[in-house]
C-alpha cells in the first residue's frame, strides 16, 4: 500500500518487549469493583440502581444522559454495596461518583439482548442503537461515544472506515494483543462498523513494530477484498487520527474539522472488538485488555480486566512493585496521565497502567532554553513550541493562541526531544485550558449582553408601546373631554 | 500518594545541554590538536588560557547573579565559547587578548543579554570581533606553522616569552593567504598573479597554513562538522547555505573578472569558512530555529562573508557576517515558522478538497 510522509515525529524508546509476546491473561474478579458514572467524553450516566439492589453480568446500572453520553453495566453479578464517590482516574484524584458492585461469585449473566442474526442485513440505526446501549466508547484511550460517531454517516460523505491499531505510544502492546489473539473478532467488528457507517472500504493502519500483529490480521482480512492493511512506518505520534489518515491518504484535514469531512472515520482496534461482542452476542462493554507495565512492576502482562477494577488490585495481580514506582501512569508515557493514588479504578478508556522508574522517566531538572529548534523540526504539527512556550511564560496567551497552541494535540513530542527538560506540552496544556476558559467566559459575556441588549430593546419597545398607546390615547382623551365641550358649544349655538 | 506536578510525558530522550556542547567539543578536538601541533607551544598557552578566562568570567558573572555556579558552569557553555574565541585568534597572539575577549565575549555578550540562551549575538564572535577592531595589528599577525618539536619551533622558554611576554619575533610573521591577496590587490597586483604566492588549495585544506589558532584545517573542521551531522547536533541546512552561497558569489564573480575576484574554491578552503559554516554560525542561541529560516540564514552569511572579503577594508568577513545575520536572527524566526498542520502558511484553515465524482 503507498503510503504519504508525515511530518516530524520522534522514535522514543519503546519497551514494548516488556509485555509484547505476553498473551492476554483474565484476572480473576477482585472484592469490589467500582463503576464510574463518568467514563468517557461528555455528560456521565445516571445511575439506576442503589445500595443494596442486586444486579446480574450485564445488567444496565448506568443510563446515557444528553446527546454525548454512554451508559454502563455491571462487569459481574453481584450486590450493590453503594453509590457513592470514589477517586476517580485523573490526575486531580478528585471523588466522582461510582456504583460499587460487590461480586457474588457466580458471575451470572443477566438477560441480554438478542444477537443481531445478519448485521449486514440490519440497518444503520439497530447497529448504532446497539453500540450505544452497549456503553462502547473510544477504547485508544480518548473514550468518545462510539454511537455518535458510527452516526456520522447520516451526516457527511465517508468513504473509508480506518481502524486504528497503530499503537504508537511506548509500553503499551494491549492493542498488538487483541490483533494477534482476537484478530476475527476485530475484523468481524470492523466490518460490522464499516456496514453501520456505509462505507465501502476498511484500512487497518498499524506500526512496523508489530510485524506478527499486521499478519494475523493479513490473515484474518483475506477473505474480504474492501480490507486492506497498511504497515505504517514507526514514528510515534502516528496513531494520532490525522497523522494516521495523513499518512494513509495523503490528506491533510483541515484545521477545526474533523477526519470525517475527508470521508474517513477512525475506530481503534479494540473497539472493534467490543462492537463484534454487543452485535453478535449482545454483550455491553464490561471489560477490557489493560497493558500493565513498567521497571517497578514484578510481573508486566497483558491483562483482561474487568471494568471497575482497581488498580491497586490490578498491581497486585500482577506481582506488585518490585521497588517504589517513581510514577504511575494511567495510558502511554508520552500522553497518559499521572494518577495520584491507585484506589482509582479501570475504566473503559484505560489502556495501560504503568509503573515507572526514575530511569525509564529520565527527566532531569529544567534548564535554561538553548533554542535548539529540535522542538520545531519534530513538531507533527507544525508548530514553534520553544516560541509558544516563551510567550506562555510571560502569561501572553493571545500571542500563543496566534501562534497555533490550540492547534497542539499534546503528543509530548516536544518535551521529549527537549535537551534542557523543559516541560513544553505543560505550558501548552496549561495555555490550552486558559484560553479555553477565556472562550467560555466570552461566550457567557456575549449571551449576557444579547440578553441584556434584548432586554433593553424589550423594555424601550414596552415604554414605546406605552407610549404610543398613551398617544393614541391623548387624542382620544383630548377629542372626548372637547366632545362634551362642542355639544355645549353645540348645544350654545343651538 | 504519589504527588502529581506535572503533566506527560513521562519518559525523555537521555539528552541535556551538557551532552550537546560536549559533543560539539569533541568535533573540534581533531582540528584543534593539528593546530596546537602546527603552532606550537605558544598556541597551546594562547588556548589554555582564552578557555581558562571564558571559565572564570562566567563564574564571576554567575556569582553577581546569584545563579547556581557549579550547575551551570557544568553545561560547557563557556568553554565552547573559549574554544572558538582560542580558535578564531592569531596562534601567537598575547594571552592578555585571550582575557579581554573573554570579557566581552562572556560578559558583555552573554551573561549583559541574561545568560545562556538569551544572548542575541555569539559570543565568541563579539570577543574576536571587538579584538579585531581594538587592536588590529595584534590580530593579523599571523605566523607559519611551525611544527611542535621541529628545528625552528619555538621552546618552552621562548613560548611563554611570546605568550606571555609579547616578544613575538619579526621574522617569523606570514599573511594569511586572504589577507595577502586583498593586500597585492590593493598594490595593483591582480588576483590572477598574487595566488601563485599563495598555499595551494592542498595545503589549505589540510591546514599547513598561516592562519588561526583552530581554523587552518578545512579538512578537519568537515570532518568535526560531518560528526555532529551524524550526532544530529547541527542539520545540514546552515553549513551547505553558507558554503554554497559563498562558493556561488565567489564563483560567478570569479568567471566574470578573474584579476579582481578570487575563485569559490578558494573562498570556501581558506579562512574562517569551515569553522565558521559548521560550528560558528550553527550556534542554536544566535541562529534561526526553523529549517527554512536557517536556510535563509546561513544564506546571508555566505554572502556577507563574500561581500565583506571582497569590498570591505577587512580580509576575512566570516566574523562581521555572522554578527550581522545574527541580529537578524528573530526576523527571519517571525517569518519562517513551519506550516500548521492543517492550515495554510496564512493560517487560514486548509479549504477541504472538492472530491471528484
Amino acid at each position: 500500500m503507498k503510503l504519504f510522509p508525515v511530518r516530524g515525529g520522534i522514535h522514543p524508546d519503546y519497551r514494548k518487549e516488556q509485555t509484547s509476546e505476553k498473551a492476554i491473561v483474565a484476572m480473576p474478579l477482585p472484592a469490589a469493583l467500582y463503576i464510574p458514572l463518568q467514563q468517557h467524553i461528555g455528560a456521565p450516566a445516571e445511575a439506576l440502581v442503589q445500595a443494596g439492589d442486586v444486579v446480574k453480568k450485564g445488567q444496565k446500572i448506568g443510563r446515557n444522559q444528553g446527546a454525548v453520553s454512554a451508559t454502563q453495566h455491571a462487569p459481574t453479578s453481584g450486590r450493590i454495596a453503594s453509590v457513592t464517590e470514589v477517586p476517580a482516574p485523573h490526575p486531580s484524584g478528585l471523588p466522582t461518583l461510582t456504583i460499587v458492585i460487590e461480586p457474588d461469585g457466580k458471575d451470572e449473566w443477566a438477560e441480554l439482548p438478542a444477537p443481531i442474526a445478519d448485521p449486514f442485513a440490519a440497518d444503520m440505526q439497530t447497529i448504532n442503537a446497539r453500540v450505544a446501549e452497549s456503553g462502547i466508547v473510544g477504547m485508544g484511550g480518548a473514550a468518545f461515544p462510539s454511537a455518535i460517531k458510527l452516526n456520522l454517516g447520516t451526516q457527511k460523505k465517508l468513504h473509508t472506515l480506518l481502524l486504528n491499531g497503530a499503537e504508537c505510544e511506548p509500553f503499551l502492546t494491549c492493542d498488538d494483543r487483541v490483533m494477534r489473539e482476537h484478530a476475527d473478532e476485530v475484523i468481524d467488528g470492523a466490518r460490522i462498523m464499516a456496514h453501520a457507517l456505509g462505507v465501502p472500504n476498511i484500512v487497518i493502519g498499524i506500526e512496523d513494530n508489530k510485524p506478527q500483529a499486521a499478519d494475523i490480521m493479513r490473515k484474518a482480512a483475506s477473505a474480504f477484498a474492501n480490507i486492506q492493511i497498511a504497515v505504517v512506518p514507526v514514528q510515534y505520534p502516528m496513531g494520532s487520527e490525522k497523522h494516521l489518515v495523513q499518512a494513509i491518504t495523503g490528506k491533510e484535514t483541515p484545521a477545526r474539522m474533523l477526519t470525517a469531512d475527508l470521508g474517513i472515520v477512525v475506530h481503534n482496534v479494540a473497539t472493534a472488538r467490543a462492537v463484534h461482542h454487543a452485535v453478535r452476542f449482545g454483550r455491553p462493554l464490561i471489560a477490557r485488555v489493560v497493558t500493565v507495565s513498567g521497571g517497578a512492576l514484578r510481573e508486566p502482562r497483558n491483562v483482561e480486566v474487568a471494568i471497575g477494577t482497581k488498580i491497586s488490585d490490578l498491581v497486585e495481580f500482577c506481582g506488585g512493585f518490585a521497588q517504589r514506582p517513581e510514577r504511575v501512569v494511567n495510558g502511554g508515557p508520552m500522553m497518559g496521565q499521572p494518577l495520584p493514588s491507585l484506589d482509582a479504578p479501570v475504566v473503559k478508556g484505560t489502556s495501560g497502567i504503568l509503573a515507572l522508574t526514575a530511569e525509564e522517566i529520565s527527566d532531569r531538572p529544567t534548564s535554561a532554553c538553548i533554542r535548539c529548534g529540535t522542538c520545531v523540526t519534530i513538531c507533527p504539527c507544525g508548530l514553534s513550541p520553544v516560541e509558544m512556550s516563551s510567550f506562555i511564560r510571560k502569561d501572553n496567551l493571545e500571542v500563543a493562541a496566534k501562534l497555533g497552541v490550540m492547534d497542539c494535540i499534546s503528543c509530548g513530542s516536544c518535551s521529549w526531544v527537549c535537551p534542557s527538560h523543559i516541560p513544553l506540552v505543560h505550558y501548552f496544556n496549561y495555555a490550552k485550558g486558559m484560553l479555553n476558559a477565556q472562550t467560555r467566559d466570552q461566550r457567557k459575556n456575549e449571551r449576557i449582553k444579547t440578553l441584556v441588549e434584548a432586554r433593553t430593546i424589550r423594555i424601550e419597545k414596552a415604554a414605546e408601546a406605552k407610549k404610543a398607546a398613551l398617544a393614541a390615547k391623548k387624542p382620544a382623551a383630548a377629542a372626548a373631554p372637547a366632545a362634551p365641550a362642542t355639544t355645549t358649544e353645540e348645544k350654545a349655538n343651538a | 500518594m504519589i504527588p502529581v506536578t506535572t503533566s506527560g510525558p513521562f519518559t525523555h530522550k537521555a539528552n541535556s545541554v551538557q551532552n550537546v556542547m560536549a559533543t560539539v567539543l569533541l568535533a573540534l578536538l581533531p582540528a584543534t590538536a593539528l593546530n596546537m601541533y602546527l603552532f606550537g607551544w605558544p598556541a597551546i598557552f594562547l588556548f589554555a588560557v582564552t578557555i581558562g578566562s571564558c571559565v572564570a568570567v562566567e563564574a564571576g558573572c554567575l556569582m553577581l547573579y546569584g545563579r547556581p555556579v557549579k550547575e551551570t558552569l557544568s553545561d560547557n557553555t563557556a568553554v565552547l565559547t573559549g574554544w572558538l574565541m582560542a580558535a578564531s585568534l592569531p596562534p601567537w597572539a598575547p594571552w592578555w587578548l585571550g582575557l579581554l575577549g573573554a570579557v566581552f565575549a562572556i560578559a558583555m555578550a552573554k551573561h549583559a543579554f541574561g545568560g545562556v540562551g538569551q544572548n542575541v549575538f555569539n559570543p565568541a564572535m563579539v570577543g574576536r570581533t571587538v579584538l579585531l577592531v581594538s587592536f588590529p595589528v595584534v590580530m593579523t599577525a599571523w605566523v607559519a606553522p611551525h611544527p611542535l618539536f621541529s628545528a625552528n619551533a619555538p621552546g618552552f622558554a621562548d613560548a611563554i616569552a611570546i605568550t606571555f611576554g609579547g616578544h613575538l619575533p619579526d621574522t617569523m610573521s606570514a599573511a594569511s593567504a586572504l589577507g595577502y591577496v586583498k593586500t597585492e590587490l590593493s598594490r595593483g597586483i591582480p588576483v590572477t598573479q598574487s595566488m601563485t604566492q599563495v598555499p595551494d588549495l592542498m595545503d589549505m585544506a589540510l591546514g599547513y597554513r598561516a592562519g588561526s589558532l583552530g581554523e587552518t584545517s578545512a579538512l578537519l573542521i568537515l570532518a568535526g562538522g560531518l560528526f555532529l551531522m551524524y550526532k544530529r547536533i547541527i542539520s545540514w541546512h546552515i553549513p551547505v547555505s553558507v558554503i554554497g552561497s559563498l562558493f556561488l558569489m565567489g564563483t560567478i564573480f570569479h568567471a566574470a573578472d578573474p584579476a579582481r575576484y578570487t575563485s569559490g574554491m578558494f573562498h570556501v578552503m581558506s579562512g574562517a569558512t569551515f569553522l565558521g559554516a559548521f560550528f560558528i554560525a550553527t550556534d542554536y542561541v544566535t541562529s534561526p530555529v526553523s529549517k527554512m529560516g536557517q536556510l535563509v540564514f546561513g544564506a546571508g552569511v555566505g554572502l556577507l562573508a563574500w561581500t565583506i572579503r571582497t569590498y570591505a577594508g577587512y580580509p576575512e568577513g566570516m566574523a562581521f557576517a555572522v554578527l550581522l545575520m545574527n541580529s537578524l536572527t528573530p526576523i527571519i524566526d517571525q517569518y519562517t515558522r513551519p506550516r500548521i498542520f492543517g492550515r495554510s502558511r496564512k493560517g487560514e484553515p486548509l479549504p477541504l478538497a472538492k472530491e471528484k465524482a
